[in-house]
Order: C-alpha cells, then sequence, then structure tokens
C-alpha cells in the first residue's frame, strides 16, 4: 500500500524529527510541521468518514517488553513508550469520530509479574491517570469521559483513589467515552454480572414473596419449561457488565502479531472485526490505525446484518 | 458459516486408524500434566481457573518452564488416571514440522465457506455443503491419526435460523440422515459423539436422534467430536447463568459461590474433560468469532485460514498446527 508507506514513513519522520527538535527547542519548525501532518491526517479522515465508520474501537496494547528489549532499553522504558502510542491512537480515534475507544491496560492475569514489574506498571499508570485530570490532557480537549473498568477492589489504594478521582472530573464530557479496563479479565466481568443478576432477581423474588404476590413469580422454571419465561435472559447479564457503560466494540486491534483475546472483551467481541498487525504496541501508527478502519468499512454489511439478527433473538427473549 | 450438520453423521470412519492403548504417552507437557500455577510474585494475584485447564506448551512459552508448576497432593491419583487414559502417537504419526509435546488438545473449527466455494463454481449450495462433509471426514482422520482428544466444529448458529426456510428444512433432513448413518461408525471406532446448542429447536425427531447417539458412544474415550447446532456462545452463558439462578433459587449454592469454575461446570461444553480449545481455526478469511465459544476461547490461539472451508485440507490444517506451535503462550505473565 504505498500511500500507506508513505504514510507509515511521515510518520516516522514526524516522529523523528519532533523528537529532534525538542531537544533543541526547534519550537517554529516544529509547529509547522506539526500543522502539514495534522493537514494531511484530516484530510485522510474527512475521506473515510463518507463511508461506515467504527463506533467502538478496542485496543489490546501487546508489545512493550519486547519493544524495550528490541531497543535495549530498561525495565519499564517501554511502557513509557507505549503511552505515547496510546495518546495516538486516542487522538486518531476521536479525530475521525470514533466515540468509544477501550484500552486493556492492565488485566488480572498481569499481576502474576515479577513484583517489581507489578509495582512500577501501578506507579506509571497512577501517573498517567493524574495527568488525564489536567486540563489540558486528550480527554478534556476531547470531551471524553474516562471509566475505568474491571475490579477496582484489586487495585492498590493509591491507583484506585486516582482512578475514581479521575471518573468523578470527567464525568460532565459527554462527547466520546474511553474505558480503560485495569484489573480486569472478561471472565471476572462475568461471573461479576452472574452474580449480580441473580442477585436483582433474587430480591425481586424476595419483595414479591412477602407481599405475597410472588406465588406466580416463583413458579418460574429455567431451561426445563420452555413456556415459561426463564429466570434471567440475556439482557440482564449484559446491564450488569462493566462494559455496560459502551457498544460492543466494532473493531480489536491487539498488536505485537498475537492472534488471541487474552481474556478481553469475550462477551462484547462476538461479532467484532480482530486485527492483529505484527507491530509492537509502541510503534503503532496511523498506516495500521487506516488499515484496520478500511477492514471494518469493507465488512460494514455483515455487521449490520449481524446486528439486525441479533436484536430479532433479544426480542424473541433469548 | 457452515451449517452442514449431515456431514458429520454421515461420516464413514471405516477408514481411520486409531493410534493403540497400550503405551503411556503425555501430550501436552512432558510432566504431569493438569498442574495447578503457583505464582513466584509475593503479591497474591487473584487467580483465574481457567489457566489451569489451558495445557501449556513449554516448546511455545519458555518462561512457562520457569514458574512454579507445583502438582497438588490430591491431583496425583488424577494426574496418572489421565496419563494411562491418554492415548499415545506411533512415533511417526506426525508429518516433519510438529513436535508432538506441543499439539493441542483441543481444537476448535469454524467451518466457513461452503456457499462460497459452491458460487464460485456455479453449483448448487448443496454441493458446497458436500464438497464441506469431505473437508470434515479428512479433518477427523487427521485429529485421530495425530492425537488430537477432541474437535469442535461450530456446525450451525443461532443466527443461521434467518436463513432461507427452505436451506434450513434442507439441512435439517440432511442431518438427520446423516446421524442415524453414523451412530454404528461412530461404536466401532470408539469415537464419542456430543452436541452442544438448543437443541429443542430442532424438529423433534431429530432431538431425539441427537440424544440416542450421545448416549450411545458416551463411553468412547479415544476421541470425542462435539457439534455446535443451534448454538451461540452467548446463549450458553445465558443459560448455564439460568441454572447458576435456580440453583441459588433452590438453596444448593450460595449466591457468594458464584465463581468461574461454577460457570464452566455449567457450560454446554461440560461434556469433555478438556473444555477450552487450545487453538480455534476459522477458514475463508472472515477475522471474527460469529458468536461461536466466548468464554471457553478466553485464551486459546486463533488462526484465520484463506481457504474455504471445503478446500481446508491437511496441508492448511498443518500450517495451522505449525503456526500454533510456533506461538508464545504467557497468559498474561
Amino acid at each position: 500500500m504505498s500511500s500507506g508507506s508513505t504514510l507509515g514513513v511521515g510518520s516516522a519522520l514526524h516522529s523523528f524529527l519532533v523528537f529532534q527538535m525538542e531537544k533543541s527547542n526547534c519550537s517554529r519548525a516544529r509547529q509547522i510541521l506539526d500543522s502539514l501532518v495534522s493537514f494531511l491526517r484530516k484530510f485522510i479522515f474527512r475521506i473515510l468518514s463518507m463511508g461506515p465508520l467504527p463506533n467502538h474501537i478496542a485496543f489490546i496494547m501487546d508489545g512493550n517488553r519486547r519493544y524495550a528489549k528490541k531497543l535495549n532499553l530498561i525495565d519499564g522504558a517501554g511502557h513509557k513508550v507505549g503511552f505515547l502510542a496510546v495518546t495516538s491512537m486516542l487522538k486518531f480515534c476521536y479525530e475521525l469520530g470514533v466515540r468509544n475507544v477501550t484500552i486493556y491496560a492492565f488485566s488480572i492475569d498481569n499481576f502474576k509479574r515479577s513484583p517489581e514489574e507489578v509495582q512500577s506498571l501501578m506507579e506509571l499508570m497512577q501517573e498517567k491517570i493524574e495527568g488525564l485530570i489536567k486540563d489540558e490532557s486528550i480527554v478534556n480537549c476531547y470531551g471524553v469521559r474516562v471509566y475505568f473498568v474491571g475490579n477496582l477492589k484489586l487495585l492498590s489504594e493509591p491507583v484506585r483513589l486516582a482512578a475514581e478521582r479521575a471518573m468523578l472530573a470527567t464525568a460532565k464530557n459527554s462527547k466520546a467515552v474511553l474505558s480503560i479496563c485495569v484489573a480486569y479479565t472478561s471472565t471476572n466481568e462475568i461471573v461479576n454480572a452472574v452474580e449480580e443478576s441473580v442477585e436483582e432477581k433474587w430480591n425481586q423474588i424476595t419483595v414479591l414473596e412477602a407481599s405475597g404476590a410472588g406465588y406466580g413469580l416463583i413458579k418460574l422454571g429455567g431451561i426445563e419449561h420452555h413456556e415459561s419465561e426463564p429466570l434471567i435472559k440475556l439482557v440482564d447479564i449484559e446491564k450488569h457488565m462493566y462494559m455496560a457503560v459502551a457498544p460492543d466494540p466494532d473493531i480489536i486491534i491487539r498488536t505485537s502479531g498475537e492472534a488471541r483475546l487474552s481474556n478481553f472483551l469475550l462477551w462484547q467481541s462476538a461479532f467484532c472485526y480482530l486485527y492483529s498487525p505484527s507491530v509492537l504496541w509502541p510503534e503503532i501508527g496511523l498506516r495500521h490505525f487506516l488499515w484496520a478502519i478500511l477492514n471494518f468499512q469493507r465488512h460494514h454489511s455483515y455487521l449490520n446484518k449481524k446486528g439486525e439478527q441479533l436484536q430479532h433473538l433479544l426480542q424473541d427473549g433469548f | 458459516m457452515v451449517e452442514t450438520l449431515t456431514m458429520v453423521f454421515s461420516l464413514r470412519f471405516s477408514s481411520l486408524s486409531l493410534p493403540p492403548h497400550n503405551t503411556i504417552t503425555l501430550y501436552t507437557l512432558p510432566h504431569v500434566p493438569n498442574h495447578r500455577l503457583r505464582s513466584t510474585s509475593n503479591v497474591s494475584p487473584p487467580s483465574s481457573t481457567l489457566l489451569i485447564k489451558h495445557s501449556l506448551c513449554p516448546c511455545a512459552a519458555p518462561t512457562q518452564q520457569q514458574h512454579l508448576l507445583v502438582p497438588e497432593e490430591e491431583e496425583e491419583e488424577e494426574e496418572l488416571k489421565c496419563i494411562n487414559e491418554a492415548p499415545s502417537l506411533e512415533n511417526d504419526s506426525l508429518p516433519p514440522g510438529l513436535r508432538r509435546e506441543c499439539m493441542p488438545r483441543h481444537v476448535a473449527v469454524i467451518m466457513d465457506g461452503n456457499r462460497r466455494w459452491a458460487r464460485l463454481r456455479d453449483l448448487p449450495v448443496g454441493s458446497g455443503y458436500e464438497a464441506g462433509v469431505k473437508s470434515l471426514k479428512t479433518l477427523i482422520e487427521l485429529c485421530c491419526k495425530w492425537g488430537i482428544r477432541v474437535l469442535t466444529v461450530f456446525a450451525f448458529s443461532t443466527d443461521n435460523w434467518f436463513r432461507p426456510k427452505v436451506e434450513v428444512e434442507f439441512l435439517m433432513s440432511l442431518f438427520e440422515g446423516g446421524v442415524k448413518d453414523g451412530m454404528g461408525s461412530s461404536l466401532r471406532e470408539n469415537i464419542r459423539i456430543s452436541v452442544i446448542g438448543d437443541i429443542s429447536k430442532l424438529p423433534k425427531s431429530l432431538e431425539e436422534l441427537i440424544i440416542n447417539v450421545e448416549e450411545s458412544t458416551k463411553n468412547n474415550s479415544q476421541f470425542q467430536l462435539i457439534v455446535a447446532v443451534s448454538y451461540s456462545g452467548r446463549y450458553d452463558l445465558v443459560q448455564a447463568c439460568q441454572r447458576i439462578a435456580m440453583k441459588v433459587k433452590d438453596g444448593i449454592i450460595e449466591l457468594n459461590d458464584v465463581n468461574e469454575s461454577l460457570i464452566e461446570q455449567d457450560l454446554e461444553t461440560n461434556c469433555t474433560d478438556f473444555p477450552y480449545p487450545d487453538l480455534l481455526i476459522r477458514t475463508s478469511g472472515e477475522l471474527r468469532i460469529s458468536n461461536f465459544m466466548l468464554w471457553q476461547l478466553a485464551y486459546t490461539e486463533l488462526f484465520f485460514a484463506q481457504s474455504l472451508w471445503p478446500d481446508f485440507g491437511e496441508a492448511d490444517f498443518l500450517e495451522a498446527l505449525q503456526s500454533f506451535q510456533r506461538r508464545w503462550r504467557r497468559y498474561g505473565e
């Protein structure tokens, strides 16, 4: 894809020049270059907007440690560079008009890493979360409401409090949504949703029983009585998911070439397009983003049909 | 998406050569399988019971070998039983390029592309399904020969009920004929057949046939073929949740007892000892799961093949397995 490689060279050149220019305080040249690249990008996005756009893109940010090893960086530096890639991707998404973005920042499985690495990641997360609250942060520039999705009780208190502050501070933003999955696995999310669904139904039955009106409901069978309404329906589980704050993703992008979900959005990924470029997360650029969007547009009619079918299934009480 | 139910049960298994029982071979680990994972970290991580169920390929994950793999005393008996029951592989049964110790235990397949295959050749859709039957037969033979224990195929999804009525009825009748044909073959070849999905939506006669074939093959242990019919991953989770809700209502379990293990026990894949696929293959180039097993695919390696399903043969399967064996499965570490 020659335009893609041109853009790839352009964005790599941009990154390199930005780095050099910052050191030499050559702000004017940097501004001109920034404006040129920004203009080119917005022009391309304007063309893409003529086709269908994804409503929700999710990212599995894989490859930070391999990146650090590849460049002989110190431990933890890969993740710091990876954060720059996060801000780039968020900028692309919100500029293009993608309303919902989800990132897989820290899995419950990641707690198995060495204590030093976990500690370093927690410190980095806390620092970046506190950065989100600042006025000039990307979330405030684009009017993004931030949610921290996961079993937040597993986080250390400073990180959890920072997350809660960030959610509160961005609660008034309404143009877009950023869901940051921390201390998250999809199976944990589903277990929690099942617990809450069952508890909600149990409370409803208990209340009705106490009022003497619950006998009919208690007779509700489950799967063995087809004519009866099931106790729990799909919509009951969905509304208790941590990710109920956003629609299902249209695209899941996992970098570093690994093709697996790693316990991320298992429920929500039922119909979405899975894209796994071989690039490491800190190296992801505009060309990968554009390729994902173009492939989404190619399959959009299929996705629409599946969406309609799913609606029919929901109406049938499934 | 392949809806060819009939392909499963019209297979002639007589040509399959299953490995003999008389030697003991481990498939996934050179050590005793089904270890519990214990972290070396001082932080006490919440454990995911799913990880215990996934095969760990030491070849693909060097860091996993450093991980403490401490067998629980109470599991030793179960582990020995597992070793003794594991069918063996002849030394030369694997093609070059595949390592026996890194073979997946459970392979899942989304057999997509039959109708496109037929359209490309100006053939009726039924021809595509017939060609798909041959591919599935080849795949089952290869799985048995190469020591894969479980093969799950996505034959008919809940979404496929929206296909034209004529097509759906045609498939149901083909499936019914295939079940009758395949029952005897499965018994002879020690193959267990299980069906997952909402079979209550199928014609009554077919539903009864399926119950019979499951019952009559349930003690077969060499190889298990799981056919997903009228199945969706979300439906599977919802029905598991409904079962759990009934158990709580009946006082069998407490609400606090709900955990990943409990959900796993009530999913439709509780018909097998290996409910989590190690490898999922989807043909025809589509890059999506399409509401197949969602919970069970948490750590599954995904392989997307460009071939249409009727064209998917030994070479394509070999490529998928080689890709699987090159993967580095870290499970979050």
